[in-house]
């Protein structure tokens, strides 16, 4: 580890990073030439495959497993560049597309060129105009260099990337969300299958990747599948299903912690050796109470669990959904687990796209029964109903189209379950003569409403 | 009013939606960016809007109204200030005090969350996670992000708008 060199955030503290100029400088584009001369699509596929490169916006897929599954008949095939990250904590892409914008279109260009894909669009949210600007200079630039547009450095391959600016809601950031909106609809998740390499946006193949996924893709084609797989967590060859987390990754701290940023490091750190190594520890000398492992659909990891891997297999085995985004919120001892759920509540209920019934209700009522926490006058009760909700919203209950209710459902079942004294003792002082009460509400007159 | 004498889109925007349709092999995929573009220089994308977009778009307007309302950021009734300024309320900026920021902005501006204030400088909004954590408690102003601000930055913030 001690050997480990940044590659994705290596040129962003470059005052020209953002530029041609200042990316070409550093070798920026010699691997999409040489892959136009010497590689043909398929060995790309291959490659990709190889480094069993695993998406990073949240789910963790393998990424050449995603390509290879694309309908070839069907043409055109459309690439989507995923860029609504929206997940509370998360601000990698934002940086790789503010100060390396060209690594990230490289990387476009080359899952393009693997995938057949002629049209990108580059779907990204409202809320980051810098990293609009900036990209958008990028593209322009990359026109006139001939690295985008009709036959692209004299050869066959031709794309047109074009910008798609999205309008503050966190539910684009699921792929078929992303697809309906970037059609014109509102954002409704599709039912899956059939997915998107079959049927994606305008009903032909798409390939919907993350900005961070394909600014690894340009790094594997530069320094190939061996040295991408020479960092991370083997996959554990007692489970199947696990792939491994190999590669570098852009963990992101904020929170209680005295630097906040965004860090590089080989997959599998821990979270406390995030806080210690990178973020300067827990802010004011204080110590931690918990922390987010990678954005808050994720759940809560607490103090004593942070000797959990930030892998892809990891925060799962501390009851936590997964590694999601690998952006951590750290959160120190003077910090109320009540208010913390309070806030990812008001989160996913403001989130919440409204199409499948127990998420949009589940949301709503969690944060209606926070709300009522907060205010002091919870119930005991009201931390079962809650868990009941957790319990039962989300694609693993199978009760919702998307993994929005999972990740909504996650902060509500380990803040209750690991803090629950801190919950009961809660209601318990702010609401000392209600709190037992166990009538949900009072019964309804039927003959005075009619 | 009768609409087909009153045009709220002008042949500016026109031109910019049509210079759009292009880039999709369908029409309805122009909806939000065309919406984007009358509420850039509308600041709000009224109704009268929303029948002309769909006429270019060959749509009903129920289809784009359908989209608009869908994600709660286009205004119809009137025009956001002249700055709208969303204060981030998700949980970096919550644990560094985005929340007192904003209940601070909206007693100063004597607003809440959502309105403009009466001279129409300044729209206060709350944000769901800019994903600017690491400068919490943040604002994104217009296209301009405030890292880190304080109550005092705040003050100096809203006299600037106003």
């Amino acid at each position: 580890m001690a050997e480990f060199e940044p590659v994705l955030l290596a040129n962003i503290d470059r005052d020209d990073s953002h530029t041609l100029r200042g990316y070409e400088s550093q070798g920026g584009y010699n691997g999409l030439k040489k892959t136009l001369k010497k590689c043909s699509p398929d060995d790309i596929v291959n490659l990709v495959k190889s480094s069993n490169l695993r998406g990073r916006g949240g789910a963790g897929f393998p990424t050449g497993l995603k390509w290879s599954f694309l309908n070839k008949k069907d043409h055109p095939i459309y690439f989507c560049l995923n860029a609504d990250e929206s997940e509370p904590g998360t601000f990698n892409n934002r940086i790789l597309m503010e100060e390396d914008p060209h690594q990230v279109l490289e990387g476009i260009i080359l899952s393009c060129y693997a995938t057949g894909a002629t049209t990108t669009y580059f779907y990204l949210r409202y809320e980051y105009p810098h990293a609009w600007n900036r990209v958008q200079q990028a593209v322009d630039e990359c026109y006139e260099a001939g690295y985008l547009g009709k036959n692209i450095l004299g050869s066959d391959f031709s794309l047109d990337i074009f910008l798609h600016r999205g309008a503050a809601a966190y539910i684009c950031g699921e792929e078929t969300g992303l697809i309906e909106s970037l059609e014109g609809k509102r954002a409704w998740p599709r039912i899956k299958p059939p997915f998107p390499a079959v049927e994606g946006v305008f009903r032909k193949p798409t390939v919907v990747n993350n900005v961070e996924t394909v600014a690894c893709v340009k790094q594997i084609v530069d320094r190939g599948a061996d040295w991408f797989k020479s960092m991370g967590v083997p996959a554990d060859p007692s489970n199947p299903r696990d792939a491994g987390s190999y590669g570098p990754k852009l963990y992101c701290v904020s929170g209680h912690i005295e630097k906040p940023g965004c860090y590089e490091a080989p997959l599998g750190l821990t979270v406390q050796e995030l806080i210690d190594e990178f973020g300067g520890g827990v802010w004011k000398g204080r110590k931690a109470k918990a922390a987010i492992p990678g954005g808050i659909s994720m759940g809560i990891l607490s103090a004593d669990e942070f000797d959990c891997p930030l892998d892809f297999s990891g925060p799962g085995k501390y009851d936590c959904l997964g590694l999601g985004t690998a952006a951590v919120v750290v959160m120190d001892e003077t910090v109320s687990m009540v208010d913390v759920l309070h806030n990812c509540c008001q989160f996913f209920a403001h989130e919440s796209c409204g199409q499948c019934t127990p998420c949009r209700e589940g949301t709503s009522w969690a944060l209606k029964m926070m709300q009522r926490i907060s205010a002091g006058k919870g119930r005991l009760m009201d931390l079962d109903l809650i868990l009941e909700i957790g319990d039962s919203i989300g694609i693993i209950p199978g009760t919702t189209i998307c993994g929005l209710a999972d990740g909504a459902a996650w902060p509500m079942k380990n803040a209750i379950r690991k803090f629950r004294d801190e919950f009961e003792n809660y209601i318990k002082e702010t609401n000392p003569d209600g709190c037992h009460e166990t009538v949900p509400v009072p019964a309804l007159n039927l003959q005075a409403s009619h | 009013m009768n609409t087909a004498d009153f045009k709220v889109l002008t042949g500016e925007m026109v031109e910019q939606i049509e210079a759009l349709l292009p880039r999709y092999p369908n029409k309805q995929a122009v909806t939000l960016p065309a919406v984007h573009i009358v509420n850039a220089a509308l600041r709000h994308v009224p109704l009268q809007a929303v029948v002309e977009i769909a006429e270019i778009l060959e749509l009903a307007p129920a289809e784009v109204q359908d989209t608009l309302t869908f994600y709660g950021f286009f205004k119809q009734d009137q025009p956001h200030g002249r700055t709208r300024a969303w204060i981030c309320r998700s949980i970096s900026c919550h644990l560094r005090g985005g929340d007192e920021l904003l209940d601070h902005l909206c007693q100063e501006s004597r607003i809440r969350p959502g309105e403009t204030t009466e001279d129409g400088s300044v729209t206060i909004e709350y944000a769901e996670c800019l994903g600017a954590c690491e400068h919490a408690p943040c604002i994104l102003a217009g296209d301009e992000l405030h890292k880190s601000v304080t109550k005092e930055d705040a003050d100096r913030l809203l006299a600037s708008w106003k």
